[in-house]
């Protein structure tokens, strides 16, 4: 018989830990259908035929954030056979908050007081037997880190789960609540989908649960009486009904916690003395500073970068292709698959496999901060700037990748809880130009400005603007219109990282860039390659002959407008999407010179007579904004979750990319080369008009909320 | 009437009430700022916001503009 046991609890509160141990390395991720938040599932070490979910970690059952929405979707209707409870038993009262809901579901709940380990040698003491009683449900105390106490939750659990009762909560609100959920639950006791789970949806309704009334779809005389009972006890208790049973549950959980518990006052811990330094008003920013340096400095520019480039050109460039090409050739394959496995598959997707190195040791690094409780600080440093154009702390970290690599960089985009911030995070962060970017602007500015050193690192300026300026667009625009987020964020203790979860972490990550991004990569490649490779009657051909070629001559005329109408220009565009740096390379072949780099000086003359300056200005511009490469696109697919919101990212990018080129273009040769106004001119400074519009009319609604505050 | 924002860092007051309705109040109240808690106002972030506050034993990070809900006394 097959046993499903769910893990519930706060975040921090060693769920991760205590899902590994009870997994072992029997575990997988998957993604919930249409959205980005991750379940996991493993077998139970002991016996395989139990299933472990590990459900987000949350704070409550509340119907307002995915997480939570997630979790308790999953418990109520997928119905596992028991709930184990994770409790940090060092933040009692806050962590049974939580659970009071999760007794309310019907579901047998045990609840694993973890951290037991540190709890004792605090000197504090609990009775576990106590609680136990007060809550109804057997307590266990473990150890997650240490191992300790594993088999008895288990058994425990699997009792409850192969009994498959129903199970009843005993702790009870205030009389006047009570009197109010008894007259609900009366009513509901006749609708088929709240009367299996009577207490669960009488409380829900009470609440005034939005997803609940939705579901249960009340008649409207019904729903009238149901808000007479709770315009009642509102009344009484002079609250909103919501803050009524959340206040309810706190005050519960004090007296439990005031019972059960015996503290020793204590000074400051070891955290709070950290904290007092890391976060302390002078020394947090350098802090600060420091830490993403180092993690840059190892990850990006140094450690990472030589494992790449020996990856990407002494591995797949020299020691795979020789030995895929002697062995073809030895074997006498077609010259077609020869290039087809050697240029196309070996070539494309060993450019993309080369980052994995460094995307594994950023992941090490943004593991150990996550796990020691940095990454929470990060945010709380540096939220003040963020939310300005729409944006949260979190979204410092995924920018500062994105100067290296965007996959990378819109994976980490992982860690922001907001749905709304992590999708812009991962629309916005593109605009930062990667390493693969940097060739692009070197060829550009040495070829067209060649005395001038500011116009390569122009580009830095024009992305961080550019993600500013959309941010603060996007965050007045339907997508991500509402409310401001909540930053109501939990600053968790500090503690050492774990060697085992950082690494599971960063295999994971590895891992599933190579699968994810990989079958996206792999498909573009060959797409690409059999369009440069062949001609419309399927024979091989050079570039400049083949498909390829008949598509940059169709689709050139929409450059022009941007200044580079050429048709080698829209077909470098093109090949730009397989990888950013095989627009270089991509000359070089419509050139007829082999190898070419961004320091190939035989390449300026052929480059000098497709653009003006201010047209190549337009094309570097463009390549800066416009969609990411394949493999970004593939991490921007994986992580917003839906094909629907990549394109929206990829046509957002695409488009402003163009609105930026086209006005860069026009109203530059206008200044510089002073052409004739025309309409493409008159509809630039148009463009440029309303943005400034915008802008100022964001800054002045800015202004009066301020001054409404 | 005293608001979170407006108490001076290092010192402890108590939950009044929490203003405005919807997911900013509930996501507070869950967190454990509900009528007669005590908190302390720990310290400001470096650029001045948000703050950092002590509630039921535990650090919470929450904007100022967060705070000017929270009734205090």
């Amino acid at each position: 018989m097959k046993i499903r046991i769910a893990l519930t609890g706060n975040p921090n509160s060693g769920k991760t830990t205590l899902f590994n141990a009870l997994t072992g390395s029997a575990q997988y991720v998957g993604n919930w259908p249409g959205v980005t938040v991750e379940k996991k599932e493993g077998r139970y070490r002991a016996q395989k035929e139990v299933t472990i979910v590990d459900l987000p970690g949350v704070y409550s059952l509340s119907p307002y954030t995915l997480e939570e929405v997630i979790s308790r979707d999953y418990i109520l209707e997928e119905k596992p056979d028991a709930i184990i409870n994770i409790v940090d038993v060092t933040n009692l009262e806050r962590n049974l908050y939580l659970t009071t809901q999760l007794l309310e579901t019907g579901i047998p709940v045990v609840i694993a007081l973890n951290m037991m380990d540190i709890f004792n040698k605090s000197g504090d003491k609990i009775s576990i037997k106590a609680l136990s009683q007060r809550l109804g449900c057997p307590v266990l105390p473990i150890s997650a880190l240490k191992n300790d106490g594993l088999d008895p939750l288990m058994k425990t659990a699997l009792e409850l789960a192969n009994q498959k009762k129903k199970f009843e909560a005993v702790h009870k609100f205030h009389p006047t609540v009570e009197t109010a959920l008894d007259k609900v639950e009366k009513i509901l006791y006749h609708n088929d989908n709240a009367n299996k789970d009577l207490r669960w949806y009488s409380i829900k309704v009470f609440e005034r649960d939005d997803k609940t009334l939705k579901k249960l779809n009340l008649p409207r005389d019904i729903v009238k009486d149901i808000e007479n009972i709770i315009h009642n006890a509102e009344n009484l208790l002079e609250d909103d009904s919501e803050s009524i049973i959340t206040g309810e549950r706190y005050e519960l959980i004090e007296d439990i916690c005031s019972a059960v518990l015996q503290k020793k006052q204590t000074g400051l811990s070891v955290s709070d003395k950290i904290d007092r330094v890391v976060t302390n008003k002078w020394l947090g920013l350098p802090i600060f500073i420091f830490v993403m340096w180092f993690m840059y400095f190892i990850s990006v520019s140094t450690i990472g970068t030589i494992i790449t480039d020996w990856v990407n050109e002494e591995f797949f460039e020299v020691i795979v292709t020789d030995a895929a090409t002697s062995f073809l050739e030895s074997a006498g394959a077609a010259p077609w698959l020869l290039s087809l496995l050697v240029d196309g598959i070996i070539g494309g997707v060993g450019a993309v496999l080369g980052f994995v190195p460094q995307i594994m040791l950023l992941f090490f690094f943004i593991s150990i901060l996550e796990d020691c409780g940095y990454m929470a600080r990060v945010a709380f440093i540096m939220d003040r700037v963020f939310r300005r154009f729409g944006l949260s702390g979190k979204s410092f970290i995924p920018m500062l990748i994105g100067t290296g690599c965007s996959v990378p960089a819109i994976m980490a985009s992982r860690t922001i809880e907001q749905d709304r911030d992590r999708k812009m995070t991962i629309m916005l962060t593109p605009f930062i130009p990667c390493s693969a970017k940097i060739p692009i602007f070197t060829l550009m500015a040495a070829t067209f400005f060649p005395r001038n050193s500011l116009v390569a690192p122009s580009m830095y300026f024009l992305g961080i603007a550019m993600v500013i300026l959309a941010g603060v667009l996007l965050k007045r625009s339907a997508l991500f219109k509402g409310d401001p987020a909540p930053f109501v964020m939990e600053l968790p203790p500090y503690h050492l990282p774990r060697p085992k979860g950082v690494l599971i972490h960063m295999w994971e990550k590895g891992k599933s860039f190579i699968i994810k991004a990989g079958t996206v990569i792999l498909a573009g490649v060959i797409i690409i390659w059999f369009l440069q490779s062949f001609d419309w009657s399927f024979q091989m051909v050079e570039t400049d002959q083949s498909i390829l070629a008949n598509i940059g001559h169709a689709i050139s005329p929409l450059f022009a407008p941007l200044g580079f109408g050429s048709w080698e220009a829209s077909v470098s565009i093109f090949t730009g999407f397989l990888a950013k740096e095989t627009v270089v390379a991509t000359f070089g072949v419509l050139f007829g010179i082999a190898e070419a780099t961004e320091e190939t000086t035989g390449l300026y003359p052929h480059i000098a007579a497709l653009f003006t300056p201010v047209a190549a200005y337009a094309f570097m511009a463009f390549n800066l904004l416009a969609a990411p490469c394949f493999a970004a696109i593939g991490a921007t697919k994986r992580e917003m979750g839906t094909w629907k919101w990549t394109f929206i990212a990829i046509g957002f990018q695409t488009g402003l990319a163009y609105l930026v080129a086209l006005v860069i273009y026009q109203i530059g040769s206008a200044i510089f080369y002073g052409t004739n106004i025309t309409g493409a001119v008159i509809v630039s400074a148009l463009i440029v008009g309303a943005i400034v519009y915008l802008l100022f009319k964001a800054y002045m609604e800015n202004k009066k909320a301020v001054a409404q505050n | 009437m005293k608001y979170l924002n407006e108490v001076p860092i290092g010192s402890t007051v108590k939950v009044q009430k929490i203003e405005g309705m919807g997911p900013v109040k509930r996501r507070m109240m869950d967190m454990g700022l509900t009528k007669g808690t005590e908190v302390t106002i720990l310290k400001v972030a470096p650029l001045g916001d948000p703050l950092e506050i002590i509630v039921r034993g535990y650090a919470l990070s929450i904007r100022k503009a967060e705070a000017k809900c929270v009734v205090v006394s």
